[in-house]
Protein backbone atom coordinates (compact mmCIF):
# COMPACT_ATOMS: atom_id res chain seq x y z
CA UNK A 1 0.00 0.00 0.00
CA UNK A 2 1.03 3.61 -0.58
CA UNK A 3 2.77 5.15 1.73
CA UNK A 4 0.30 8.36 3.65
CA UNK A 5 2.10 11.34 3.10
CA UNK A 6 1.09 13.58 6.30
CA UNK A 7 2.65 17.69 6.67
CA UNK A 8 4.88 18.90 9.02
CA UNK A 9 2.14 20.78 11.27
CA UNK A 10 -0.63 19.95 9.54
CA UNK A 11 -0.31 22.67 7.01
CA UNK A 12 -1.86 22.22 3.74
CA UNK A 13 -2.02 24.79 0.61
CA UNK A 14 -4.68 26.94 0.21
CA UNK A 15 -7.72 25.64 -1.44
CA UNK A 16 -6.92 22.16 -0.20
CA UNK A 17 -9.76 21.80 1.68
CA UNK A 18 -11.79 21.76 -2.22
CA UNK A 19 -10.33 17.97 -2.08
CA UNK A 20 -13.19 17.12 1.01
CA UNK A 21 -16.74 17.00 -0.55
CA UNK A 22 -19.15 17.69 2.32
CA UNK A 23 -21.87 17.83 0.11
CA UNK A 24 -22.54 13.69 1.10
CA UNK A 25 -22.22 14.97 4.82
CA UNK A 26 -26.44 15.63 5.09
CA UNK A 27 -29.67 13.89 4.97
CA UNK A 28 -31.51 16.69 3.62
CA UNK A 29 -30.73 19.11 0.52
CA UNK A 30 -32.36 22.46 -0.53
CA UNK A 31 -33.98 22.90 -3.96
CA UNK A 32 -34.55 25.96 -5.20
CA UNK A 33 -37.88 26.48 -6.40
CA UNK A 34 -37.04 29.21 -9.68
CA UNK A 35 -40.19 30.78 -10.00
CA UNK A 36 -40.21 31.87 -6.31
CA UNK A 37 -37.10 33.41 -6.52
CA UNK A 38 -36.34 37.04 -6.13
CA UNK A 39 -32.23 36.81 -6.34
CA UNK A 40 -32.49 38.87 -2.86
CA UNK A 41 -29.37 37.42 -1.31
CA UNK A 42 -30.20 36.38 1.61
CA UNK A 43 -29.77 32.56 1.66
CA UNK A 44 -25.65 33.50 -0.20
CA UNK A 45 -25.28 35.98 2.98
CA UNK A 46 -26.70 33.60 5.40
CA UNK A 47 -24.92 29.95 4.18
CA UNK A 48 -22.39 29.28 6.52
CA UNK A 49 -20.26 26.84 3.75
CA UNK A 50 -20.64 29.59 1.21
CA UNK A 51 -22.54 27.14 -0.83
CA UNK A 52 -25.47 29.17 -2.45
CA UNK A 53 -24.78 31.97 -5.39
CA UNK A 54 -26.72 33.89 -7.80
CA UNK A 55 -26.18 33.16 -10.95
CA UNK A 56 -27.61 34.63 -14.30
CA UNK A 57 -30.42 32.51 -16.11
CA UNK A 58 -30.31 34.14 -19.31
CA UNK A 59 -33.71 36.24 -19.02
CA UNK A 60 -33.72 39.52 -18.41
CA UNK A 61 -36.86 41.69 -16.95
CA UNK A 62 -39.22 43.86 -18.03
CA UNK A 63 -36.90 46.49 -17.11
CA UNK A 64 -33.92 45.27 -19.67
CA UNK A 65 -32.07 43.61 -16.44
CA UNK A 66 -30.61 40.20 -16.36
CA UNK A 67 -32.84 37.79 -14.37
CA UNK A 68 -30.92 35.97 -11.52
CA UNK A 69 -31.80 33.03 -9.28
CA UNK A 70 -30.03 31.11 -6.17
CA UNK A 71 -27.84 28.20 -7.11
CA UNK A 72 -26.99 25.49 -4.82
CA UNK A 73 -23.10 24.03 -4.51
CA UNK A 74 -24.36 20.25 -4.00
CA UNK A 75 -20.22 19.26 -3.95
CA UNK A 76 -19.94 21.29 -0.56
CA UNK A 77 -23.42 22.17 0.69
CA UNK A 78 -24.11 20.10 4.08
CA UNK A 79 -28.02 20.40 3.99
CA UNK A 80 -27.96 22.52 7.35
CA UNK A 81 -31.12 24.17 5.43
CA UNK A 82 -30.66 27.70 7.22
CA UNK A 83 -31.58 29.11 3.66
CA UNK A 84 -34.85 27.52 3.68
CA UNK A 85 -35.43 28.92 7.11
CA UNK A 86 -33.92 32.72 6.01
CA UNK A 87 -35.58 32.74 2.50
CA UNK A 88 -38.55 35.37 2.47
CA UNK A 89 -39.93 33.76 -0.73
CA UNK A 90 -40.34 30.71 0.29
CA UNK A 91 -37.74 29.57 -2.58
CA UNK A 92 -35.60 27.00 -0.87
CA UNK A 93 -37.50 23.77 0.48
CA UNK A 94 -35.63 21.11 2.28
CA UNK A 95 -35.89 17.60 0.41
CA UNK A 96 -34.71 14.18 1.82
CA UNK A 97 -31.76 12.76 -0.21
CA UNK A 98 -32.72 9.18 -1.98
CA UNK A 99 -30.45 7.48 0.68
CA UNK A 100 -32.31 8.22 3.64
CA UNK A 101 -35.80 7.87 2.34
CA UNK A 102 -38.35 4.98 4.20
CA UNK B 1 -39.43 1.99 31.41
CA UNK B 2 -37.42 1.04 28.66
CA UNK B 3 -36.93 2.87 25.67
CA UNK B 4 -34.61 3.29 22.47
CA UNK B 5 -33.07 6.72 22.98
CA UNK B 6 -29.96 8.28 22.11
CA UNK B 7 -26.46 8.55 24.33
CA UNK B 8 -27.55 12.93 24.01
CA UNK B 9 -30.90 11.78 25.88
CA UNK B 10 -29.94 9.37 27.81
CA UNK B 11 -27.75 12.27 29.69
CA UNK B 12 -30.60 14.89 29.42
CA UNK B 13 -33.52 13.07 30.56
CA UNK B 14 -30.94 11.72 33.46
CA UNK B 15 -29.54 15.17 34.46
CA UNK B 16 -33.60 16.48 34.47
CA UNK B 17 -34.10 14.17 37.13
CA UNK B 18 -31.40 15.46 39.34
CA UNK B 19 -33.51 18.73 39.76
CA UNK B 20 -30.50 21.06 39.24
CA UNK B 21 -30.58 24.34 39.99
CA UNK B 22 -28.30 25.87 37.23
CA UNK B 23 -27.67 24.90 34.04
CA UNK B 24 -24.95 26.44 31.96
CA UNK B 25 -23.18 25.17 28.44
CA UNK B 26 -21.94 25.99 25.25
CA UNK B 27 -22.21 24.04 22.16
CA UNK B 28 -19.89 22.12 20.83
CA UNK B 29 -19.52 19.03 18.36
CA UNK B 30 -20.32 16.28 19.78
CA UNK B 31 -21.80 17.22 23.19
CA UNK B 32 -24.37 19.96 21.32
CA UNK B 33 -27.55 17.46 21.04
CA UNK B 34 -27.23 16.82 25.07
CA UNK B 35 -27.69 20.52 26.13
CA UNK B 36 -29.77 20.52 23.33
CA UNK B 37 -32.31 18.28 24.86
CA UNK B 38 -31.72 20.11 27.90
CA UNK B 39 -33.02 23.51 26.75
CA UNK B 40 -35.63 21.81 24.90
CA UNK B 41 -37.09 20.52 28.57
CA UNK B 42 -36.66 23.58 29.99
CA UNK B 43 -38.01 25.91 27.04
CA UNK B 44 -41.05 23.32 28.10
CA UNK B 45 -41.24 24.30 31.43
CA UNK B 46 -40.16 20.44 32.34
CA UNK B 47 -37.05 21.89 35.07
CA UNK B 48 -39.14 23.46 37.19
CA UNK B 49 -36.87 26.38 38.81
CA UNK B 50 -33.70 25.20 36.92
CA UNK B 51 -32.17 28.69 35.31
CA UNK B 52 -30.60 27.57 31.92
CA UNK B 53 -28.17 29.88 30.87
CA UNK B 54 -26.63 29.87 27.33
CA UNK B 55 -23.23 31.31 27.64
CA UNK B 56 -20.39 33.42 25.12
CA UNK B 57 -17.93 30.16 25.49
CA UNK B 58 -16.90 27.68 27.56
CA UNK B 59 -14.96 29.85 29.83
CA UNK B 60 -18.05 31.89 30.28
CA UNK B 61 -20.01 28.51 30.78
CA UNK B 62 -17.36 27.44 33.54
CA UNK B 63 -17.45 31.17 35.25
CA UNK B 64 -21.42 31.59 35.58
CA UNK B 65 -21.46 27.81 37.16
CA UNK B 66 -18.57 28.38 39.86
CA UNK B 67 -20.42 31.75 40.79
CA UNK B 68 -23.98 29.94 40.97
CA UNK B 69 -22.58 27.05 42.67
CA UNK B 70 -20.81 29.16 45.21
CA UNK B 71 -24.63 30.36 46.09
CA UNK B 72 -25.16 26.84 46.92
CA UNK B 73 -26.70 25.89 43.93
CA UNK B 74 -26.96 21.96 42.50
CA UNK B 75 -24.77 22.84 38.55
CA UNK B 76 -23.96 21.44 35.50
CA UNK B 77 -22.57 21.48 32.17
CA UNK B 78 -21.59 19.28 29.24
CA UNK B 79 -18.54 19.54 27.08
CA UNK B 80 -15.42 18.53 25.20
CA UNK B 81 -12.37 18.86 23.69
CA UNK B 82 -11.19 22.39 22.59
CA UNK B 83 -14.61 23.53 25.14
CA UNK B 84 -12.89 21.49 28.13
CA UNK B 85 -9.23 23.03 27.21
CA UNK B 86 -11.03 26.58 27.48
CA UNK B 87 -12.71 25.53 31.02
CA UNK B 88 -9.94 24.51 32.45
CA UNK B 89 -8.72 27.49 33.61
CA UNK B 90 -11.72 27.83 35.07
CA UNK B 91 -12.09 23.88 36.62
CA UNK B 92 -8.67 24.09 38.24
CA UNK B 93 -10.14 26.74 40.27
CA UNK B 94 -13.61 25.10 40.70
CA UNK B 95 -11.44 22.15 42.07
CA UNK B 96 -9.26 24.27 44.68
CA UNK B 97 -13.16 26.59 45.67
CA UNK B 98 -14.59 22.39 46.36
CA UNK B 99 -17.14 23.31 44.51
CA UNK B 100 -19.36 20.65 43.50
CA UNK B 101 -20.08 21.32 39.41
CA UNK B 102 -21.19 17.98 37.31
CA UNK B 103 -19.89 17.83 33.63
CA UNK B 104 -20.66 15.35 30.95
CA UNK B 105 -17.41 15.17 28.77
CA UNK B 106 -18.54 13.47 25.39
CA UNK B 107 -14.68 12.72 24.92
CA UNK B 108 -13.24 13.92 21.59
CA UNK B 109 -9.58 14.71 20.39
CA UNK B 110 -7.97 18.00 20.90
CA UNK B 111 -6.24 19.65 17.68
CA UNK B 112 -4.20 20.15 16.02
CA UNK B 113 -5.04 18.57 13.31
CA UNK B 114 -8.66 19.80 13.72
CA UNK B 115 -10.83 16.20 14.67
CA UNK B 116 -14.30 16.07 16.12
CA UNK B 117 -13.97 12.77 16.47
CA UNK B 118 -13.79 10.36 19.27
CA UNK B 119 -10.69 9.96 21.59
CA UNK B 120 -9.70 10.27 25.39
CA UNK B 121 -7.14 13.30 25.23
CA UNK B 122 -9.50 15.49 25.92
CA UNK B 123 -10.56 14.36 29.78
CA UNK B 124 -7.15 13.07 30.14
CA UNK B 125 -5.45 16.79 29.73
CA UNK B 126 -7.79 17.66 32.67
CA UNK B 127 -6.07 14.93 34.53
CA UNK B 128 -4.31 16.52 37.73
CA UNK B 129 -6.93 19.49 38.04
CA UNK B 130 -8.79 17.57 41.17
CA UNK B 131 -11.63 16.85 39.27
CA UNK B 132 -13.33 13.17 39.68
CA UNK B 133 -13.39 11.35 36.49
CA UNK B 134 -15.06 7.99 35.21
CA UNK B 135 -15.55 6.46 32.18
CA UNK B 136 -19.18 5.02 31.04
CA UNK B 137 -18.88 1.85 28.51
CA UNK B 138 -22.75 2.55 26.94
CA UNK B 139 -25.38 4.54 27.57
CA UNK B 140 -27.23 2.83 30.55
CA UNK B 141 -24.24 3.26 31.96
CA UNK B 142 -24.04 7.37 31.55
CA UNK B 143 -27.92 7.61 32.27
CA UNK B 144 -27.02 5.93 35.79
CA UNK B 145 -24.00 8.11 36.25
CA UNK B 146 -25.51 11.33 36.57
CA UNK B 147 -27.42 11.16 39.81
CA UNK B 148 -24.32 8.93 41.13
CA UNK B 149 -22.53 11.76 40.19
CA UNK B 150 -24.02 14.41 42.15
CA UNK B 151 -23.87 12.13 45.05
CA UNK B 152 -20.78 11.56 44.75
CA UNK B 153 -19.16 15.51 44.42
CA UNK B 154 -21.80 17.02 46.96
CA UNK B 155 -20.81 14.82 49.60
CA UNK B 156 -19.24 16.98 52.34
CA UNK B 157 -16.29 14.58 52.49
CA UNK B 158 -15.60 15.21 49.19
CA UNK B 159 -16.56 18.53 47.33
CA UNK B 160 -14.86 18.47 43.80
CA UNK B 161 -16.20 18.80 40.89
CA UNK B 162 -17.25 15.41 38.95
CA UNK B 163 -16.70 14.83 35.13
CA UNK B 164 -18.46 11.53 33.74
CA UNK B 165 -17.00 11.22 30.55
CA UNK B 166 -18.42 8.89 27.56
CA UNK B 167 -17.35 8.65 24.16
CA UNK B 168 -18.35 11.00 21.76
CA UNK B 169 -20.36 9.46 18.64
CA UNK B 170 -19.93 6.21 19.65
CA UNK B 171 -21.92 6.86 22.74
CA UNK B 172 -23.11 9.96 22.38
CA UNK B 173 -24.71 9.30 18.96
CA UNK B 174 -25.82 5.95 19.06
CA UNK B 175 -28.92 4.59 19.66
CA UNK B 176 -29.08 1.73 22.64
CA UNK B 177 -31.82 0.57 24.24
CA UNK B 178 -32.06 2.59 28.02
CA UNK B 179 -34.32 1.71 31.17
CA UNK B 180 -35.13 5.68 31.92
CA UNK B 181 -35.30 6.17 35.55
CA UNK B 182 -38.01 7.87 37.40
CA UNK B 183 -38.43 10.50 38.81
CA UNK B 184 -39.82 8.91 42.29
CA UNK B 185 -36.60 6.76 42.79
CA UNK B 186 -33.68 9.68 41.64
CA UNK B 187 -35.84 11.60 44.65
CA UNK B 188 -35.18 8.77 46.70
CA UNK B 189 -31.29 8.51 46.24
CA UNK B 190 -30.36 12.04 45.39
CA UNK B 191 -30.91 14.52 48.48
CA UNK B 192 -31.12 18.23 47.64
CA UNK B 193 -27.79 19.68 47.30
CA UNK B 194 -26.47 20.46 51.10
CA UNK B 195 -23.95 23.56 50.33
CA UNK B 196 -21.63 23.84 53.82
CA UNK B 197 -20.97 26.93 52.71
CA UNK B 198 -22.57 29.18 51.05
CA UNK B 199 -22.68 33.47 49.42
CA UNK B 200 -25.68 35.51 49.67
CA UNK B 201 -25.76 39.05 48.97
CA UNK B 202 -26.35 39.43 52.79
CA UNK B 203 -23.72 36.99 53.42
CA UNK B 204 -20.72 38.05 50.84
CA UNK B 205 -17.78 35.32 50.86
CA UNK B 206 -14.48 35.07 48.34
CA UNK B 207 -13.92 31.69 47.41
CA UNK B 208 -10.80 30.73 46.33
CA UNK B 209 -8.89 33.62 48.01
CA UNK B 210 -5.24 34.57 48.22
CA UNK B 211 -3.28 32.09 49.79
CA UNK B 212 0.76 32.95 50.30
CA UNK B 213 3.29 30.15 50.56
CA UNK B 214 2.26 30.27 54.64
CA UNK B 215 -0.61 28.55 53.32
CA UNK B 216 -1.37 27.57 49.47
CA UNK B 217 0.41 23.98 50.29
CA UNK B 218 -2.20 23.21 53.19
CA UNK B 219 -4.86 23.63 50.68
CA UNK B 220 -3.19 21.92 47.83
CA UNK B 221 -2.69 19.22 50.29
CA UNK B 222 -6.32 19.53 51.19
CA UNK B 223 -7.62 18.89 47.42
CA UNK B 224 -5.65 15.97 47.48
CA UNK B 225 -6.67 14.28 50.57
CA UNK B 226 -10.63 15.15 49.47
CA UNK B 227 -9.85 13.14 46.19
CA UNK B 228 -8.18 10.42 48.54
CA UNK B 229 -11.43 10.75 50.69
CA UNK B 230 -13.47 10.50 47.48
CA UNK B 231 -12.37 6.68 47.25
CA UNK B 232 -14.27 5.35 49.35
CA UNK B 233 -17.56 7.40 49.12
CA UNK B 234 -17.81 6.75 45.45
CA UNK B 235 -17.67 2.90 45.93
CA UNK B 236 -20.41 3.12 48.66
CA UNK B 237 -22.43 5.36 46.33
CA UNK B 238 -21.63 2.63 43.37
CA UNK B 239 -23.27 0.29 45.94
CA UNK B 240 -26.00 1.77 46.75
CA UNK B 241 -26.65 2.07 43.45
CA UNK B 242 -26.82 -1.38 42.33
CA UNK B 243 -29.15 -1.91 45.07
CA UNK B 244 -31.87 0.47 44.22
CA UNK B 245 -31.36 0.10 40.90
CA UNK B 246 -30.95 -3.43 40.69
CA UNK B 247 -27.65 -2.55 37.96
CA UNK B 248 -24.41 -3.44 39.64
CA UNK B 249 -21.77 -1.79 37.08
CA UNK B 250 -19.20 -2.56 39.67
CA UNK B 251 -16.88 -0.90 41.71
CA UNK B 252 -13.53 1.19 40.12
CA UNK B 253 -12.62 -1.63 38.55
CA UNK B 254 -14.17 -4.55 37.42
CA UNK B 255 -11.96 -7.67 37.25
CA UNK B 256 -13.25 -10.44 34.78
CA UNK B 257 -11.38 -13.71 34.77
CA UNK B 258 -8.15 -12.33 36.42
CA UNK B 259 -7.65 -15.02 39.15
CA UNK B 260 -5.79 -17.53 37.02
CA UNK B 261 -5.12 -15.00 33.98
CA UNK B 262 -1.51 -14.38 32.25
CA UNK B 263 -2.93 -11.58 30.61
CA UNK B 264 -5.23 -8.87 31.99
CA UNK B 265 -6.47 -6.75 28.99
CA UNK B 266 -7.70 -3.43 30.37
CA UNK B 267 -9.80 -0.62 29.10
CA UNK B 268 -12.01 2.66 29.47
CA UNK B 269 -15.23 4.00 27.54
CA UNK B 270 -16.87 2.00 24.70
CA UNK B 271 -14.15 0.15 24.10
CA UNK B 272 -14.58 -2.05 27.30
CA UNK B 273 -17.52 -3.88 25.56
CA UNK B 274 -15.40 -5.16 22.75
CA UNK B 275 -12.36 -5.62 24.33
CA UNK B 276 -14.61 -7.56 27.08
CA UNK B 277 -16.24 -9.91 24.29
CA UNK B 278 -12.52 -10.27 22.36
CA UNK B 279 -11.23 -12.07 26.20
CA UNK B 280 -14.09 -14.00 26.83
CA UNK B 281 -13.86 -15.33 23.31
CA UNK B 282 -9.94 -16.16 23.68
CA UNK B 283 -11.05 -17.45 27.06
CA UNK B 284 -13.59 -20.09 25.40
CA UNK B 285 -10.55 -20.80 23.15
CA UNK B 286 -8.39 -22.08 26.17
CA UNK B 287 -6.11 -18.96 26.51
CA UNK B 288 -5.58 -17.56 29.71
CA UNK B 289 -7.06 -13.82 29.23
CA UNK B 290 -8.40 -11.67 31.96
CA UNK B 291 -10.44 -8.67 31.76
CA UNK B 292 -10.29 -5.33 33.84
CA UNK B 293 -12.95 -2.72 32.81
CA UNK B 294 -11.52 0.57 34.15
CA UNK B 295 -14.82 2.61 35.51
CA UNK B 296 -12.95 5.90 38.05
CA UNK B 297 -9.56 6.96 36.43
CA UNK B 298 -9.38 10.16 38.94
CA UNK B 299 -9.02 8.89 42.05
CA UNK B 300 -7.19 6.27 40.31
CA UNK B 301 -7.79 2.73 41.72
CA UNK B 302 -4.20 1.70 42.32
CA UNK B 303 -4.64 -0.62 44.74
CA UNK B 304 -7.71 -2.95 43.17
CA UNK B 305 -5.73 -2.85 39.93
CA UNK B 306 -2.51 -3.93 41.70
CA UNK B 307 -4.54 -6.78 43.27
CA UNK B 308 -6.75 -8.04 40.28
CA UNK B 309 -3.22 -8.16 38.40
CA UNK B 310 -1.10 -9.99 40.92
CA UNK B 311 -1.36 -13.58 39.46
CA UNK B 312 -0.58 -12.14 35.69
CA UNK B 313 2.71 -11.77 33.83
CA UNK B 314 1.51 -9.12 31.37
CA UNK B 315 -0.85 -6.30 31.14
CA UNK B 316 -2.40 -4.43 28.13
CA UNK B 317 -3.33 -0.70 28.31
CA UNK B 318 -5.29 -0.11 25.52
CA UNK B 319 -5.22 3.77 25.25
CA UNK B 320 -7.29 6.30 23.30
CA UNK B 321 -5.44 9.35 24.28
CA UNK B 322 -1.23 9.71 24.63
CA UNK B 323 1.21 12.06 27.11
CA UNK B 324 3.91 13.09 24.55
CA UNK B 325 7.32 12.08 25.91
CA UNK B 326 6.49 9.46 28.03
CA UNK B 327 3.90 6.58 28.50
CA UNK B 328 0.19 6.82 28.07
CA UNK B 329 -1.86 7.91 30.50
CA UNK B 330 -3.21 5.40 32.12
CA UNK B 331 0.14 3.40 31.83
CA UNK B 332 1.34 5.52 34.02
CA UNK B 333 -0.74 5.00 36.94
CA UNK B 334 -0.66 1.39 35.91
CA UNK B 335 2.83 0.80 35.77
CA UNK B 336 2.69 3.35 39.37
CA UNK B 337 -0.07 0.65 40.75
CA UNK B 338 2.18 -2.51 39.98
CA UNK B 339 5.47 -1.13 40.10
CA UNK B 340 6.54 -3.86 43.10
CA UNK B 341 5.36 -6.57 40.23
CA UNK B 342 7.65 -8.03 37.82
CA UNK B 343 5.31 -7.85 35.68
CA UNK B 344 5.50 -6.73 31.58
CA UNK B 345 3.15 -3.66 30.57
CA UNK B 346 2.16 -3.04 26.91
CA UNK B 347 0.16 -0.19 26.07
CA UNK B 348 -1.27 0.09 22.53
CA UNK B 349 -2.54 3.25 21.59
CA UNK B 350 -5.53 2.84 19.35
CA UNK B 351 -8.25 4.90 18.05
CA UNK B 352 -6.73 8.00 18.25
CA UNK B 353 -9.26 11.12 16.52
CA UNK B 354 -12.19 8.15 15.49
CA UNK B 355 -10.04 5.81 13.97
CA UNK B 356 -11.76 2.54 14.49
CA UNK B 357 -10.91 0.13 16.52
CA UNK B 358 -12.30 -3.39 14.98
CA UNK B 359 -12.47 -6.38 16.55
CA UNK B 360 -10.02 -7.87 14.29
CA UNK B 361 -7.20 -5.47 15.07
CA UNK B 362 -8.29 -5.84 19.33
CA UNK B 363 -8.08 -9.71 19.03
CA UNK B 364 -4.15 -9.35 16.98
CA UNK B 365 -3.20 -6.85 19.96
CA UNK B 366 -3.92 -9.63 22.38
CA UNK B 367 -2.59 -12.66 20.64
CA UNK B 368 0.72 -10.82 19.44
CA UNK B 369 1.55 -9.80 23.44
CA UNK B 370 0.40 -13.86 24.46
CA UNK B 371 2.83 -14.67 21.29
CA UNK B 372 5.26 -12.49 22.37
CA UNK B 373 5.51 -11.33 19.33
CA UNK B 374 6.12 -7.21 20.84
CA UNK B 375 8.02 -5.86 23.04
CA UNK B 376 6.26 -4.28 26.13
CA UNK B 377 5.86 -0.31 26.15
CA UNK B 378 4.16 2.08 24.41
CA UNK B 379 3.45 1.55 20.48
CA UNK B 380 0.37 2.20 18.08
CA UNK B 381 -1.81 -0.32 16.36
CA UNK B 382 -4.06 0.68 13.56
CA UNK B 383 -1.47 3.50 12.33
CA UNK B 384 -0.99 3.08 9.07
CA UNK B 385 2.77 3.17 7.37
CA UNK B 386 3.33 7.23 6.35
CA UNK B 387 6.26 9.66 6.00
CA UNK B 388 6.24 13.50 7.44
CA UNK B 389 7.18 15.28 4.66
CA UNK B 390 7.23 19.51 4.64
CA UNK B 391 4.17 21.22 2.27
Amino acid sequence: MEKLRITLGAVSRPLESLKVKTGDWGAEYPVVIEENCKACGDCVVYCPDLCIELVETGEVDEKGRKKKVAKVNYDYCKGCGTCSVVCRHEAIKMEIKELYKG
Amino acid sequence: MMRVVRGFYAVAHSVKLCRPDVICAYPITPQSEIVENIAQMYANGELGNCEYITAESEFGAASILVGASATGARTYTATCSQGLILMSEVLWCAAGMRLPIVLTIANRSLSAPLSIWNDHQDSMAMRDAGIIQMYVENNQEVHDMMPQAFKIAENHKVMLPMMVCMDGYKLTHAYEPVDLLSQEMVDEFLPPYDPPVKMTTKEPYTFGSYATPASYMEFRAAVYRAMDRSRKVIEDVYKEWAEVSGRDWGGHIVAENCEDADVCVMAMGSLVGLAREVTKEMRDEGKKVGFIKIRTFRPFPAKEIAKAVDNAEKVIVFERSLSMGSDAPVTLDVKSAIHKKAIDVYSPVVGLGGRDVPHKLVKSVVEEVMENRVEPGTYFRGLKDCEEVIV
